[in-house]
């Protein structure tokens, strides 16, 4: 699989690469799963507009529900919706939501096997100036763990549209973890999107990148300058942390041997801890992950942010520099 | 359909038989929670053979009303009705708690059918019924009752009131929720731990209808219920004053036995451990006395 099958976006890694927040693709993904089935319905925590839930609000507003601002009660009524057959979507910012209300949704979602879809919006760094305390980087980790619970982290605006529907189409418990502010579109109308799947955005030889949400386009970019310094890295987009593409993974790492991974959150517990458990067990290889490094964020504009915790193109291309050195050993 | 209705009497005795469940049970497992499921066998021996559209043998039915045990460490009293009333065997009962049990320690609704959710961590019951009544709205159903069971000291959690608001602002009026008001949780009197009271106005002043009953008085408790299901524009709460440990004179009250099984302890002023388990079988069977025991 490469870049021509998957139909991704062109210039990707330019500066003029069209940008949207993912949070858009997912209200017109929700607005069009409400038009395909009567069954899908939404709720929110008094955060409609920031969530974009309130497309589908407007043009359904009786299979909306307005919670207020309690995030137990929006996914314990989450759980009673899906208990009558509903497809509930029920939003909030990932700092509350998943953020405050892990046990109910530990008991009455994932254990009672409901099909509620939490969708935490402002996940990570980007979500900028609102500091620590709204930029959730822990909720990757927090969703994981849990049992019967997949967890879709999409790379675009256009990925979290098609990662929506299937979502509305799937039976099982789900977070889908959104961004606050624009970034690059990758995909096109064309490209796949299959819950558990990893892509191969960009084939290599000598290291693997694996990278999810907002981070495939940085990984992209770093691919880009690696390239010129006679290093050819292999990126995989990985939206599903869980379940993971294993297949897709161990394919990639027994032919690099090599793995950089990056996400915008916490490495422990996240994509970079989930791929680390993997080959582990599976195939140890040398490896680094990028993300936030046991800290917490801080106000500042994303760029910012994302250059303070070492999350730029620079930062992995030095990371993939450094890690060819240990594979050379 | 249903089960066949039974009179005051033999509910009564349904009742009874059903406390001397819930003390074989807790004794052969050895651990669970004693006061409020014998406090709360009236109430759910008034559901299942009264109150409820249920049929035991289909338990999903898509026009059955729904229970929801939100208190789920109480769920001893539940599994005893549900087998009385006939969703499984009696002697499944004794299973409470065992490795590979159906009954698990707090209920599971996957493992269990006619178990409407998973409960045991407290307060997320009525939000659920929320969204299930939320749910029954859009679909234009009507006339199926969501019937809310709750602990008392579970109002100490906040998810209680964030529901309580919700199912006020949607007037869900075919919610209709029990508060086992028995005044005890874990670590004591439910008014030293954290006090409840005024309950009454708390409610009434969140938009709900309540009503204040003896939860241990079959008759009222059916006549209350019905009275609730004709309240039409608001969720209904009926704070029911339940002894806990009911029928069992050394549990009666003593906030000691709300966390603990006949059996596996001395406590002060109580029978030994050898005897709690014959003593409350003997106090149940024989109404403390009033009747001589048919196995005595």
């Amino acid at each position: 699989m490469n870049k021509n099958l998957l139909h991704l976006a062109k210039d990707v890694t330019s500066d003029n690469v069209l940008k949207e927040p993912t949070r858009k693709g997912f209200g017109r993904g929700l607005l069009e799963a409400g038009k395909r089935d009567a069954n899908v319905v939404a709720a929110c925590a008094d955060l409609t507009d920031s969530t974009q839930i309130g497309l589908f609000a407007k043009e359904f507003p009786s299979r909306f529900i307005q919670i207020g601002i309690a995030e137990q009660n929006l996914v314990t009524v989450g759980a009673g919706l899906a208990a009558m057959g509903k497809i509930p979507f029920v939003s909030s910012y990932a700092a509350f939501s998943p953020g405050r209300n892990w046990e109910q949704i530990r008991t009455t979602i994932c254990l009672n096997e409901r099909p509620v879809r939490i969708v935490g919006s402002h996940a990570g760094l980007y979500t900028g100036a609102d500091g620590a305390t709204h930029q959730m980087l822990e909720d990757i980790a927090l969703m994981r763990v849990l049992p019967h619970m997949v967890v879709v982290v999409p790379g675009d605006s256009l990925e979290a549209e098609r990662a929506t529907l299937a979502l509305a189409a799937d039976s099982r418990p789900a977070y889908l973890r959104l961004a606050r502010e624009a970034t690059p579109v990758l995909t096109t109308e064309k490209t796949p999107f299959e819950i558990g799947k990893a892509y191969v955005y960009e084939p290599g030889e000598d290291l693997t990148i694996i990278s999810t949400g907002t981070m495939t386009s940085v990984a992209l970019k770093a691919a880009e300058r690696l390239f010129k310094e006679g290093i050819s890295a292999e990126v995989i987009h990985v939206p599903t942390i869980k379940p993971l593409d294993t297949t897709t993974i161990l394919h990639s790492v027994e032919k690099t041997k090599a793995v950089l991974t990056i996400e915008e959150g916490q490495i422990a517990g996240g994509l970079g801890g989930a791929v680390a458990e993997l080959l582990g067990e599976e195939l140890p290889v040398p490896m680094k992950r990028l993300g936030v490094q046991d800290v917490f964020g801080q106000s500042g504009k994303p760029d910012e942010l994302l250059e303070h915790y070492g999350l730029t193109d620079k930062h992995l291309m030095l990371a993939a520099i450094e890690l060819m050195t240990r594979k050379g050993k | 359909m249903a089960t066949e209705k039974l009179t005051l009497e033999a509910l009564e005795l349904k009742a009874n038989d059903i406390r001397q469940d819930i003390i074989r049970m807790l004794e052969h497992a050895g651990s669970g929670h004693s006061a409020g499921p014998l406090g709360l066998a009236d109430i759910f021996t008034a559901l299942y053979f009264d109150v409820l559209k249920h049929d035991p043998k289909k338990p999903d039915w898509d026009m059955r009303d729904l229970v929801i045990l939100s208190n789920g460490h109480c769920v001893p009293v539940q599994y005893a009705t549900m087998a009385h009333a006939g969703y499984f065997d009696k002697k499944e009962l004794l299973t409470l708690r065992k490795f590979g049990s159906r009954l698990q320690g707090h209920p599971e609704r996957i493992k269990l059918p006619g178990l409407e959710t998973t409960s045991g961590p407290l307060g997320c019951g009525l939000s659920q019924a929320a969204g299930m009544a939320l749910a029954m709205r859009m679909d234009q159903v009507f006339h199926r009752w969501i019937y809310v069971v709750m602990g008392d000291g579970e109002q100490d959690e906040g998810n209680v009131w964030e529901a309580a608001m919700l199912a006020a602002k949607y007037k869900l009026n075919n919610i209709i929720a029990i508060t086992d008001r028995n005044n005890i949780q874990i670590d004591g009197p439910t008014e030293q731990v954290m006090p409840l009271e005024d309950l009454k106005a708390k409610w009434e002043s969140f938009g709900w209808h309540v009503m204040t009953i003896d939860g241990n008085n079959m008759e009222t408790i059916i006549d209350t219920l019905a009275m609730a299901r004709a309240i039409v524009d608001k969720p209904v709460m009926i704070i029911a004053y339940t002894i806990p440990g009911k029928g069992v004179g050394y549990m009666e009250y003593d906030y000691h036995w709300h966390g603990a099984p006949p059996g596996i302890q001395d406590v002060p002023g109580d029978p030994p451990k050898a005897d709690q388990a014959k003593i409350a079988l003997h106090e149940l069977r024989t109404l403390r006395g009033k009747i001589r025991g048919e196995h005595e």
